[in-house]
């Protein structure tokens, strides 16, 4: 019975532990995703003649969404997160790859589309609507994709109340979630009468969801550690 | 004492309406005026000399011979001062130049509203902006006026143009033809009929005024804005106008010393939407031009107009024709018209104008001796007699003249500040009967917020403790307090105060009733207090269960609320809105995949919580469609089963079709101000080209409303809503909005008022029908069937009134309200269990989109006032207030009668529903009007206060005023099952 107890004991330290090395290497993970926001919002001005994050707007979503999906692929390579216990084909992995890039394709329209119902213009500006969309979804989806892989049922769980099982799956949560709030919350100073340049559709959302991104990015790693007695518990 | 929530939510909203009229009352301030109605010239003061009486008592000669006053709708003062100007209108710009004009920027107040400018311009008051909600009516202009003046003095007045002009001076006129601004389609025709007049009337010599009002500029404006292509000609057109005038009346004018005057002015600007009612200074800038060769002698190098009031050109045109100024104007004399004239004759018109300013001062100000223009005005008064004895001694030397001189700039500098004190006082708000207004209104808010949590309990009773705070000492204490503050206030206040000049016995009433409510509330408070600390845990376990839908439902509507602090979001409320759903229906699409995607991961008990769903949903099913059942239909049947076999996914996809309907809705109607301008779906089914498709859009849309609604009522009131909305296509049809199918012509306009009583006659058919099975009901108690069928039939009668009564486009937004709704009760509420309060919420929601989707906005021009002259002759007050009403807020109204329709349903498992529900929509609505007032109160010096806010303010009282029928209604139903229960 001691034994066992001691075992019980030894083991929770040890998931501990583990918690830790995770943590810290989501930190370092989600410090490479802030930088390459940082990446795309101070680079592309060295290189580039005119660049200026409202006046060509559209040319930094572009590059902000490519510059955040690298990094995301990247971090998949490196850091593996939910390491999967079967050896898998090439073949395998490519289909897993075209997988992925429908799903990323679908999101985007998904997000376009009810971008769309919240009133966004329907012919005009389609472009701008559309790249926007891309934005959230290399936020949303892409990391969505990196770390739980094209498994419908898998977003489902990880979204649903108490269905997070890791500390990625957690901070997949919160950056999700900071982003759309984000995004949401962008969309109030529109009708404000400000006359102000970042008043154009949809550079105060595509910010706000940005801002959210990286403050969904910060702000995770520390929600972790702070609950992470809690988490653990759930977890098991 | 034991009250029912909806009871008490029902008085609280009562009692605030009270405290609302009387905050309203103290915030729109009344114009000042004067006690005598009209001056007479037995009035008129002498001239002012040191010693004995001057022998000048009368008043002076006119100035002018002949006045034509060419008021130009909407013109803005860069269409005559600006470019356009200058390009278009080359006669007056020429006139102007060469100096024989005299030209002003006139500024107006806000609204910037026809009526009220015209009253403005020919009283020289500042009318309120109460006068925009009698603006519907326009009824005749009691106050003095220029006139009103003119006719007592024995001067023809001929009038062409808006009819407002003949509805405000009703026999006043010897000669008139009224245009109406009802079609704004139009601007050829409405100008072409003042003009076509012009030729005869300047040939001949039998009148003394002319009044021409143009309407075709505000309409190009409200159509196309101030920089369509159409503007210029109507400048060019205008410009025309002035021409033959001029000339008509240059060629007549024989005694230079008495010409005649031609005044030209804007009563309103236009903004840069085209539209006008607000306080930009594009609305605002009117030009005034008075041409008259009497000006010719000055003729000198262009210089920029000079910027006067509006309301100065009243007292001018008085002195200029030779008539005593109106008693109430606050304008004060433009001294460059009377320039010319000599010394003596200037001083008397300053005089008679200061003396007229300081008798309205006096009459509105208690402090008015220590008024600086007063005091001004009577040093410049005894330098005016000294004058008038050195000038009647023959005195002729250059001391006389400088003398003149400086009391002619001592005049203009009293006139001055008299105008502009008399100008504050209209601005200034009776912040006493504001304060008991708001008073009354937040204990109310107060008291429905402590009830929350028992009001919201399974028993959803209250316990009201009336006796013992009634008979504390604190309450007389109370008591005693205000009515100690009530006679402080009133005997020291300046201003007027409507709380201190009703009767003593109302006011202690009132004071009475504030003490009782605020000792109630104290009571309550220490109850809740002392309950909440023996059980403390409990409280923090019931925050926790909160799900994310009550979240978004909370921080919504308060966001809501606080949004209205700034007057973008109070002008663009709508995208609040219509932001909000959308997120709802993201809220529920998510619960209802996490219904169906999650529910296999759940444990095994909740396949028993299934079944026993299931049983339900088969036992209301059954409750819902017996009689449906009964006519056995093959179609229905498979469509029911149909439905029933594809459930999962049908479910999954309703927040998704209400979306797509609201998405839809939105391009209708833009409504708002700064997207106001974007053509909308709406405009273009309504020009008379597409008549055809408009045509078929009503008729697809009457049938669809009869498809959605006829289901759950009784065969006799299906068959009378049938031939109603028949009615309905053939009111339509006669008025000319739409055709008959085997019909190609347009054939002769009435106005239908026949198939519109038609109508009436169903509406009322199906209230009866329906109010009768309600009675029918209570009276044989337990018939559960005939209560719900009863609400329904009145559901349906409100329907066929809005089809009615509603733009033709517009019937859209009904079907896809009906349709709407019958989603949300089939496929999501049916899912996805909430309580009432949350449903409540959800349709306030829904409610207030609807609102906006039919067009409405925060500002009074979209009220569609046409509702109101649906099936009557002429206007008659009652009914055409109440049918706009109506019209106005059917979305809110419609969408709370479904709710009760579909809580009463609810009743079989909560018995409680309606009786939560009333209390949610009570405390929902009164939160906004509450936060309201307190804003408005700090804001009352804001910028916009009279544009955005104050109108604002008018929709959210109204809508209280109908919120608290609803609730009354509610109270009813609910008394009803409560009267059943007993039993």
């Amino acid at each position: 019975m001691a034994a066992a107890v001691v075992i019980a004991q030894a083991l929770q330290c040890y998931k501990g532990i583990m918690d830790e090395t995770e943590i810290r290497r989501l930190s370092v993970g989600h410090v490479l995703c802030g930088l390459a926001v940082l990446f795309s919002l101070c680079v592309p001005p060295l290189l580039l003649d005119e660049f200026s994050l409202l006046g060509t707007h559209l040319t930094w979503l572009c590059i902000c969404s490519v510059c955040v999906v690298t990094v995301n692929v990247l971090l998949r390579l490196t850091l593996k997160p939910n390491p999967s216990t079967k050896r898998s084909s090439f073949a395998h992995k490519v289909n897993k790859l075209k997988q992925s890039g429908l799903y990323f394709f679908v999101s985007c329209l998904l997000f376009h589309g009810i971008i769309v119902l919240y009133g966004a213009p329907l012919i005009e500006s389609i472009w701008e609507t559309f790249l926007f969309a891309v934005l959230l979804s290399s936020f949303t989806t892409s990391r969505c994709l990196c770390i739980l892989g094209p498994n419908f049922h898998a977003w489902i769980r990880v979204f649903s109340k108490d269905g997070a099982m890791s500390v990625w799956d957690h901070s997949l949560q919160i950056t999700t979630i900071c982003s759309i709030v984000g995004a949401w919350l962008g969309a109030f100073p529109i009708p404000l009468d400000w006359d102000r340049p970042w008043q154009v559709w949809p550079i105060s959302c595509s910010l706000g969801a940005t801002f959210g991104y990286v403050v969904g990015l910060l702000l995770a790693p520390f929600w972790i550690y702070w609950n992470r007695k809690r988490l653990t518990y759930k977890s098991r | 004492m034991k009250v029912g929530a909806s009871v008490l939510a029902c008085c609280c909203l009562l009692i605030q309406v009270l405290g609302l009229a009387l905050f309203l009352r103290g915030f729109f301030p009344l114009p000042v005026r004067s006690q005598a109605r009209k001056s007479s010239i037995s009035e008129i003061p002498a001239e002012p000399w040191a010693g004995k009486t001057s022998n000048w008592t009368q008043l002076p000669h006119p100035l002018f011979k002949k006045v034509v006053i060419v008021l130009i709708d909407a013109l803005r003062q860069d269409f005559v001062f600006g470019v356009k100007g200058k390009e278009h209108m080359r006669y007056v710009t020429q006139l102007i130049e060469k100096g024989s004009t005299l030209s002003y920027i006139a500024m107006a107040t806000a609204p910037t509203v026809t009526m009220p400018r015209i009253k403005a311009l020919m009283t020289g008051t500042i009318p309120g902006f109460i006068d925009i909600v009698v603006n519907l009516n326009s009824p005749e202009l009691l106050e003095d006026n220029v006139i009103w003046q003119a006719k007592q003095a024995g001067k023809r007045i001929v009038f062409y143009g808006d009819d407002t002009w003949i509805k405000l001076f009703p026999k006043h006129f010897v000669e008139s033809d009224g245009t109406t601004s009802f079609f704004v389609s139009d601007f050829t025709e409405v100008d072409d009929n003042v003009t076509r007049h012009l030729d005869d009337v300047l040939k001949r010599d039998d009148w003394d005024v002319l009044v021409l009002h143009y309407l075709g500029l505000d309409h190009i404006g409200h159509l196309t804005g101030p920089h369509s292509h159409l503007i210029g000609p109507k400048l060019y057109e205008m410009d025309f106008v002035l021409k033959k005038i001029h000339s008509a009346l240059s060629s007549k004018d024989e005694d230079p010393s008495f010409p005649s005057l031609i005044v030209v002015c804007g009563d309103h600007g236009m903004s840069e939407a085209g539209s006008h009612g607000g306080s930009s200074d594009e609305e605002v800038q009117t030009p005034l031009v008075l041409i008259s060769s009497a000006f010719q002698n000055k003729a000198g190098t262009f210089k920029e107009p000079e910027i006067i009031q509006q309301t100065d050109l009243a007292p001018t045109l008085a002195l200029g024709l030779g008539l005593p100024i109106s008693r109430s104007s606050l304008g004060m004399l433009l001294p460059a018209v009377v320039e010319h004239k000599t010394f003596r004759e200037q001083l008397r018109f300053f005089h008679l104008n200061g003396y007229q300013l300081c008798k309205l001062l006096k009459e509105n100000l208690r402090a008015y001796e220590k008024d600086d223009g007063v005091e001004q005005f009577k040093k410049a008064e005894k330098l005016h007699a000294n004058w008038i004895k050195l000038y009647l001694e023959g005195n002729t030397s250059e001391v006389l003249t400088n003398l003149g001189r400086k009391l002619i700039k001592q005049y203009l500098e009293a006139l001055q500040k008299l105008s502009a004190s008399l100008s504050k006082q209209v601005v200034e708000y009776d912040i006493y009967s504001m304060t008991v207004g708001a008073i009354i209104t937040l204990e109310m808010f107060f008291l429905l917020l402590i009830c929350v949590p028992s009001a919201l309990s399974s028993k959803a009773e209250f316990d009201l403790p009336l006796a013992s705070p009634i008979f504390s000492l604190f309450f007389y204490m109370t008591c005693l307090v205000l009515a100690a503050v009530h006679v402080i206030v009133c005997t020291s206040t300046e201003n007027m105060c409507f709380f201190c000049s009703i009767s003593w016995m109302m006011a202690m009433a009132i004071m009475v009733l504030i003490a009782a409510l605020l000792c109630v509330l104290l009571s309550v408070l220490g109850k809740i207090i002392l309950k909440h600390k023996s059980s403390n845990e409990k409280q923090s376990s019931s925050m926790s269960s909160w799900s994310e839908l009550d979240l978004l439902l909370l921080v919504g509507t308060l966001g809501h609320v606080l949004s209205m602090g700034a007057s973008s979001f109070i002008e663009e409320e709508h995208q609040t809105w219509y932001f909000l759903i959308n997120t709802l229906c993201l809220a529920l699409s998510q619960e209802m995949c996490r219904k169906y995607f999650l529910v296999r991961k759940r444990n095994k008990m909740n396949t028993s919580d299934l079944e026993y769903m299931e049983q339900t949903d088969v036992y209301i099913n059954e409750i819902y469609d017996a009689h449906k059942k009964e006519l056995k239909e093959e179609r229905l049947s498979i469509l029911e089963r149909f439905i029933k076999d594809n459930e999962k996914w049908i479910a999954l996809a309703s927040p998704g079709i209400i979306l797509i309907c609201c998405r839809l809705l939105r391009p209708l109607n833009q409504t708002g101000v700064q997207w106001m301008h974007r053509s909308d779906f709406g405009h273009w089914l309504t020009s008379s080209e597409h008549k055809p498709e408009l045509s078929f859009l009503v008729g697809t849309c009457l049938v669809m409303i009869f498809v959605l609604i006829q289901g759950k009522c009784s065969l006799v009131s299906k068959v009378a809503l049938m031939f109603g909305l028949l009615g309905v296509y053939c009111y339509r049809a006669t008025i000319g909005h739409v055709l008959y199918p085997w019909q190609q012509d347009t054939k002769d306009i009435t106005k239908g008022i026949t198939e519109a009583r038609f109508v009436y006659i169903f509406v009322l058919g199906i209230l009866i029908t329906g109010i009768k099975d309600l009675l029918k009901s209570h009276m044989m108690c337990a018939d559960y069937k005939a209560k719900s069928m009863g609400l329904w039939e009145v559901y349906s009668g409100l329907v066929l009134l809005a089809a009615l009564l509603f733009r033709p486009h517009n019937l859209v937004v009904l079907v896809f309200c009906l349709l709407i709704q019958i989603i949300l009760t089939m496929f999501i509420w049916k899912i996805l269990k909430y309580d009432a309060a949350q449903i409540t919420f959800m349709h306030y929601w829904f409610g207030q989109a609807f609102f906006f989707f039919q067009g409405n906005s925060n500002t009074i021009s979209t009220v569609d006032i046409s509702a109101g002259f649906v099936g009557l002759e002429n206007y008659v007050e009652i009914p055409a207030v109440l049918l706009t009403a109506f019209v106005t807020y059917s979305g809110p109204l419609l969408w709370s009668m479904h709710l009760l329709c579909y809580l009463n349903g609810e009743i079989n498992k909560t018995s409680t529903a309606v009786a939560h529900g009333c209390f949610s929509y009570a405390i929902i609505r009164s939160l906004p009007v509450t936060v309201y007032i307190l804003l408005v109160t700090g804001f009352r010096y804001h910028l916009f206060i009279w544009s955005v806010f104050s109108p604002k303010l008018l929709y959210e009282v109204i809508h209280l005023v109908i919120s608290a029928g609803i609730c009354v209604t509610f109270t009813v139903v609910d008394k009803n099952q409560v009267a059943k229960s007993e039993h």
